[in-house]
């Protein structure tokens, strides 16, 4: 029984209003006990493997997107069993609510969230503003760590097709809508990887030919909240100039930032078809013979 | 590489690192980034006199200072770091490095080996993504040491 929905202006805009939950909603949720039963629950996702320990919202369990979601051996996703049994041990069940937050405007949370949905987890929920706006209005946070009753969690059979591309799809989408949430640097191949973060390797630089470029980031407000509809609607439709109905796939470097534009064309302005190349700069910058754009320009459908 | 290269100070720590477990060294390393020092004033209110080491995930500044003593005792350098409390990752190995390096000689600090980082046994916990920043850390606290060693021969 999936927890009630939060009914609020802006979030009543978006296509998917389930799939937000807003920091006043968490915190009255948590006050009247909800994290108890295991109906609810809070997880926290971090690009900082040691952020949750400094303090996190209370009754929140930890999932670390590269030791709990990442394959350990092969560059992928764990599979079935090893999310069953992560589940179950932070006190998730099939039918549980989830809702995650984390930090950096809810970059890795989204990527998260992006996991959960390749197993098909129904009901799981961002909160919007995610952990740096939980504390600046002075949410409560504890260094406890809870211990939850263990989940029932069934094997369930990632299925990727939906939401996840790769590099093949990627080919095969030309003259579909890309869109490249990366810096502007990395777009026009300035330079491979984030400003200010470290050098990952790709041995090309520039874009996939025709991807729109809307950083990541433009989609999120001053205070890490997803931006209104309108204003969405602007960047992505506007800007980027998608049409409804489009199939659409977004990518970064590693998948993560694309997550989060993922999570607002499929959710907040209902794009049907939505795929996340998780592969990404790291995997097209580097693979031999794919076509490549420079510069600032989309550039062309390749012949 | 062996423990024997390091300055015995950042042996301890390794040590210490090593004897546990992967959750455990999480848990020392966090203890890490609450004991980082702050920075003195002068360099509190001096940011241009620090230097950002863009290789970390988060923003890191950090300098190196001489300190002389008298006659007959070598100079020792002083490390001083300056890295946001939602960066526990990142303070967490300045406080390591704190610890373990600070008020060594010059040459004492240029002995120690690059990938030291990898001693401390959480590259799978922490990510080699993470790591990388970690020894550019290192790398360029060495660079910097070197520089002004050169500086006064």
């Amino acid at each position: 029984m999936p927890y009630p929905v939060e009914q609020n202006e802006k979030f009543s805009e978006y296509a998917h209003p389930e799939r937000l939950v807003s920091t006043e909603w968490l915190a009255e949720a948590l006050e009247s006990g909800a994290v108890g039963d295991g109906k609810l629950v809070v997880v926290e996702s971090d690009e900082d493997v040691l952020l949750y320990e400094t303090g996190h919202i209370p009754g929140a369990v930890k999932i670390d997107w590269h030791t709990d979601l990442n394959d350990e051996v092969t560059r992928d996703y764990v599979d079935g069993e090893a999310f069953a049994a992560l589940a179950a041990v932070k006190g998730i069940s099939r039918d549980s609510t989830v809702v995650i937050y984390g930090d950096k405007s809810n970059w890795w949370a989204a990527y998260a969230l992006w996991v959960f949905t390749l197993f098909g987890h129904e009901d799981v929920r961002l909160l919007d503003g995610g952990r740096d706006k939980w504390i600046a209005e002075g949410h409560k946070l504890t260094t406890e760590v809870p211990r939850p009753a263990p989940g029932e969690y069934p094997v369930v059979e990632r299925k990727d097709a939906p939401i996840r591309a790769f590099k093949d799809d990627v080919l095969a989408h030309f003259g579909k809508p890309l869109i490249d949430v990366r810096s502007p640097e990395e777009y026009s191949g300035q330079r491979t990887h984030m400003p200010a973060y470290p050098e990952e390797g790709a041995l090309r630089g520039g874009h996939i030919p025709t991807a729109a470029s809307i950083p990541w980031a433009r989609a999120a407000d001053g205070d890490g909240t997803y931006r209104k509809r309108a204003e969405l609607e602007a960047l992505y439709l506007g800007e980027a100039g998608l049409r409804e109905g489009d199939d659409v796939v977004a990518y970064c470097r590693i998948g993560e930032r694309s997550s989060h534009t993922w999570f607002a064309l499929k959710y907040l302005l209902g794009f049907e078809t939505v795929r996340n190349y998780d592969g990404s700069w790291t995997e097209w910058g580097n693979a031999v013979r794919v076509p490549i754009t420079k510069g600032t320009e989309r550039g062309t459908v390749p012949a | 590489m062996n423990n024997q290269t390091l300055p015995a100070s950042l042996a301890e720590i390794v040590d210490d690192f090593q004897a546990l477990t992967e959750p455990e060294r999480l848990q020392l390393l966090l203890e890490f980034s609450q004991g980082l020092p702050e920075l003195p004033d002068r360099l509190k209110d001096h940011p241009e006199l620090l230097e950002q080491v863009v290789e970390c995930q988060s923003p890191l500044f950090l300098t190196v200072e001489t300190e002389k003593h008298d006659a007959g005792n070598p100079d020792s350098v002083r490390l001083y770091f300056k890295a946001p409390p939602e960066a526990p990752t990142t303070r967490g190995f300045a406080g390591v490095l704190h610890e373990g390096l600070d008020g060594l000689t010059a040459p004492e600090i240029l002995a120690v080996p690059d990938d030291m980082p990898e001693l401390l046994g959480l590259t799978r916990a922490i990510t080699p993504l993470r790591m990388r920043g970690m020894t550019a850390m290192l790398g360029r606290i060495k660079r910097k040491v070197a520089a002004s060693a050169a500086v006064k021969a």
